[in-house]
């Protein structure tokens, strides 16, 4: 409240706000690490003033009070500095006294956070936590028939295919013609998926480069990473790294003007390119850089003029219908490197998915197609486009890829699904339920934010300020005071630990079940789930 | 575990050959069933010039049937072996009316019909009876083909065999191939039985497989109406053979490197490396994980044995010039070639194909890193 005591509509108390700090005046060094590392200002330094009652012993004095002044910290009520719950404070606290609690009932800071008229915006994902994906089993575990394999000591293969594949028979023809063949190329199944040079920081940026060039050369794990719509660093264009790259093109077309006029002098063609169409945290709407990002470096790199907002259209502007545009897009894309690179679309989770994947099924050149859930991170969106826009990845892939075995096309376009998976930390258990669905690959984004860069968001709503550039980690920030937190190499090494990690427990959920030389895509048989709806609409066991 | 074993012999023999091996094998399987593949044929059958022999396990309203739809497309009896049984059946084994192989001669509108069209032809043929069978209970079709004749039944192989007086000499054969079943995760379903068979492919598998379900789903999806059964996971061993052979036209040698195809440096160096890629590429569905032992029968009656990549189960080959068999067990061996030289058994490894040629001449090896004998 205000010192003079007016009350406004939007006037809040502490208890109002979703994150209360507590803080322990014992404890308090009053050394000021705190309030310097909020990144939304939440805490000041407080005077506060405070009565003592003061009582000697015996009769001869009448007690008396006295007025005296401690210094401490004070929570701002002003929706504008509302507390993130990010818990910096914690982190930086010498005496650990401070800590942010999330309010025990809903909080009253959602009706004004919209002052201005403009609805709230944020970063990270829909605020539900949990998923369908967790409660997937792996049941068929092998026994006495068929003894499982060891995770440990037999030979596997964790590799899938990027690319449009023919039908056996029309590929070896073609191929003892000499003829052309659609590319494929051979890939790990786990993707990091589009994160923008502009949603993420540099150092994030790179160092994400790092671990996938990393887990390349030196482990063999054939791991791509895509470019989302931000463009790609020119130097990286004209490395051999390019190779690990899937370049994405969106309806802003950010960074295109840099990527074709490099492509004369690329030593090796990017592992294929994305066309952006949707994406699962924003649903039909288009992507989005908030200004306060984009600062020169990012500029220079997309081709636009510094501190704007930069919001990619919802669709792209010269597209009418699928059956046209979508064709001559993918035609273009996959003519500007020769027909040698897998050119893709990537929508998001939607009922019209079908209809997509129809279309791209008698479209030669479509290389695959990419589905983002409505669980899927963002750097900035809608706060309502992220709550209740968009449709689950596991039903979409599921429909998708019984649809193409109706065709018999399902070893022809692979799908890749991505949004939540690994949300709430299984990322292995994830990743080979939705390849059993019917995925032959995955994709993500925010968990290895949350792995390799300690990414505080959460879908409690936790931090989730990745829009307005002040991520208290770096990851998401374009200041170099706060992406210097973040040092490259360590989050390279990191990417590292994650894949490695994720490695280990694929195999630990395949030997069991009996399967090592090829992915398991579309093993259902494999899969039951306690939740007899669910079973049903995924066509998969029961299991109580 | 089920218990396999294949014979190639140049003088005709008598399945019991084959069940005698099993049964000297029984300790690996449960006498839940026993399959019986005979082809290149002695006896009568052997002296048919092509005509296809049906076989299979009729009621007498089934035969009233079977022979209304035969007479109606045109074929006529040429030869047949009905066995008749005795009313009551051994233990376990159900009582039927009628098991029937009978040879017909092709309906004169046939004529002049290229040879693919008649493969065509008898396929639907044996599918529709199939249909017809299932609608009614009353017929269970395992082959409709020139040179073959297919029993199966459940129970112990060796009680199943004298019930069936399975020594008559009209049964005997040059090739032959049989299952003693331990029956697993699937209701005992005659359908079920090994060996399958399609338009002159036969195999028969030990072990399960982990990959079924995507195989099926790819199989399936082919649009060709014989890919359809799959009331055994190792049925798709069978139709996986016969698409290689037949819509990839590709040799037995290919076999491996479709089901278990090679990886990393053994792929790229390999002298077919760029064809092998793409085989493995556009065949990933058919990839099998093991433990199995395939044991097959091709067209030209070339016999041969595969085994998945890492699992393994037992199989080994044996033999002299003109008489070789493979089987599970070496006791098995033992019974079908007492008089062999064992010291040149040999148990194919997993990058080997042993194959045996319709000459019966010698078992040669092919690894999955040697040079692959492609049709130009």
């Amino acid at each position: 409240m205000s010192s003079d005591g007016r009350i406004t509509p939007s006037t809040l108390s502490v208890k109002d706000l979703p994150w209360q700090i507590h803080w322990n005046k014992g404890k308090c060094t009053l050394c000021g690490h705190c309030t310097a590392i909020c990144p939304v200002h939440a805490i000041e330094l407080g005077v506060f003033r405070k009565r003592a009652v003061q009582t000697s012993i015996g009769l001869n004095e009448a007690p008396s009070h006295v007025y005296q002044v401690y210094h401490g910290i004070r929570q701002k009520t002003d929706p504008a500095y509302a507390c993130v719950g990010c818990a910096m404070c914690s982190l930086v606290c010498p005496n650990d006294c401070i800590l942010p609690y999330r309010s025990d009932e809903a909080d009253k800071l959602r009706y004004h956070v919209n002052r201005g008229g403009q609805p709230r915006r944020r970063g990270g994902r829909r605020n539900v936590p949990g998923g369908i994906l967790d409660q997937i089993k792996f049941i068929r575990i092998s026994m006495l028939t068929d003894p499982a394999l060891d995770a440990g000591r037999h030979e596997f293969e964790l590799r899938t295919l990027l690319g449009r594949v023919l039908p056996p028979e029309e590929d070896l023809k073609l191929l003892h013609e000499e003829s052309w063949t659609p590319p494929v190329r051979e890939i790990y199944p786990l993707m990091l998926g589009a994160m923008s040079f502009g949603a993420l920081s540099p150092t994030m940026w790179e160092g994400l480069q790092m671990g996938v060039a990393y887990l390349n050369e030196e482990l063999g794990m054939p791991v791509r990473m895509c470019t989302g719509e931000g463009g790609c660093p020119p130097r990286l264009l004209r490395s051999r790294f390019l190779k690990y790259v899937i370049l994405q093109i969106a309806s802003g077309y950010f960074g295109w003007d840099e990527i074709i006029r490099a492509i004369p002098e690329m030593k090796e063609d990017p592992c294929a390119i994305e066309i952006k169409y949707g994406q699962g945290a924003k649903p039909g709407d288009g992507g989005l850089l908030m200004w306060y990002k984009v600062n020169e470096l990012i500029a220079a790199v997309r081709g636009v003029p510094t501190g704007v907002s930069l919001p990619s259209p919802p669709t792209h502007q010269t597209k009418y219908s699928i059956e046209e545009s979508v064709a001559k897009m993918i035609q273009s894309m996959s003519m500007a490197w020769d027909f040698r690179v897998p050119v893709y679309p990537k929508i998001s989770g939607t009922t019209t998915a079908l209809a997509v994947l129809n279309n791209l099924t008698r479209n030669p050149y479509a290389a695959a197609l990419a589905i983002d859930g409505e669980d899927g991170g963002t750097g900035a969106a809608y706060n309502v486009s992220m709550n209740h826009m968009g449709h689950p990845i596991a039903g979409n892939i599921r429909d998708c890829y019984l649809n193409l075995v109706k065709l018999g096309m399902q070893n022809e376009i692979p799908l890749f699904a991505g949004g939540g998976v690994g949300k709430n930390g299984n990322l292995a258990a994830n990743a080979a339920a939705l390849i059993m669905l019917g995925a032959s690959g995955v994709q993500i984004g925010k968990y290895i934010m949350q792995a390799a860069a300690g990414c505080l968001g959460s879908e409690s709503d936790r931090c989730n300020i990745c829009n307005i550039g002040l991520c208290p980690k770096g990851i998401t920030s374009q200041d170099p005071r706060l992406y210097r937190r973040l040092d490259p190499e360590q989050v390279a090494e990191r990417v590292v630990d994650a894949f490695l990690a994720f490695d280990t427990e694929l195999k630990k959920i395949m030997a069991p079940l009996g399967r090592s030389t090829s992915l398991p895509i579309g093993m259902s048989d494999a899969i039951g789930i306690n939740d007899q709806a669910a079973a049903e609409r995924l066509d998969i066991k029961y299991v109580v | 575990m089920c218990r396999l074993i294949a014979i190639t012999s140049e003088t005709p023999l008598s399945p019991m050959v084959a069940i005698g091996a099993l049964d000297a094998m029984n300790e690996g399987h449960d006498g839940s069933g026993v399959g019986l593949f005979l082809s290149d044929l002695g006896g009568h059958f052997g002296e048919l010039n092509g005509e296809p022999i049906l076989s299979g396990i009729f009621t007498n309203a089934g035969m009233k049937r079977l022979d209304g739809f035969m007479m109606e497309v045109g074929f006529l009896t040429k030869y047949k072996l009905s066995i008749k049984v005795p009313k009551t059946p051994p233990p376990g084994v159900p009582k039927r009316d009628m098991y029937l192989i009978r040879a017909y001669e092709y309906p004169e509108t046939w004529e002049g019909l290229s040879e693919r069209e008649i493969h065509e032809r008898l396929m639907n043929i044996r599918l529709q009876l199939r249909h017809m069978g299932e609608e009614k209970q009353d017929m269970i079709v395992f082959s409709f083909w020139p040179d073959v004749i297919m029993i199966k039944e459940i129970g112990e192989p060796l009680a199943v065999a004298e019930h069936l007086q399975l020594e008559r000499p009209e049964l005997q054969a040059r090739v032959m191939i049989a299952q003693g079943r331990q029956n697993t995760n699937y209701a005992i379903n005659l359908y079920a039985c090994h060996p399958f068979f399609i338009q002159g492919v036969a195999t028969t598998t030990n072990g399960e497989n982990t990959a079924f379900v995507p195989i099926r789903e790819f199989l399936m999806s082919r649009g060709f109406p014989g890919y359809i059964g799959y009331q055994s996971d190792s049925e798709v061993f069978t139709h996986i053979l016969h698409f290689m052979l037949n819509r990839l036209g590709l040799p037995i040698e290919a076999y491996k490197h479709v089901i278990t195809p090679l990886s990393g440096e053994d792929l790229e160096n390999h002298p077919n490396g760029r064809f092998l890629k793409h085989l493995k590429h556009v065949c990933r569905r058919l990839i099998i994980d093991g433990p199995n032992c395939v044991m097959g029968c091709l067209p030209d009656k070339t016999l041969f044995l595969v085994q998945d990549r890492k699992k393994l189960r037992p199989g080994v080959v044996g033999g002299q010039p003109g008489f070789y068999a493979i089987a599970s067990e070496m006791c098995g061996l033992d019974v079908a070639i007492p008089d062999r030289d064992k010291s040149k058994d040999f148990q194919p490894m997993y990058l080997d194909t042993a194959i045996i040629r319709p000459d019966r001449q010698e078992v040669t090896t092919c690894r999955q890193t040697d040079e692959l004998p492609l049709p130009h």
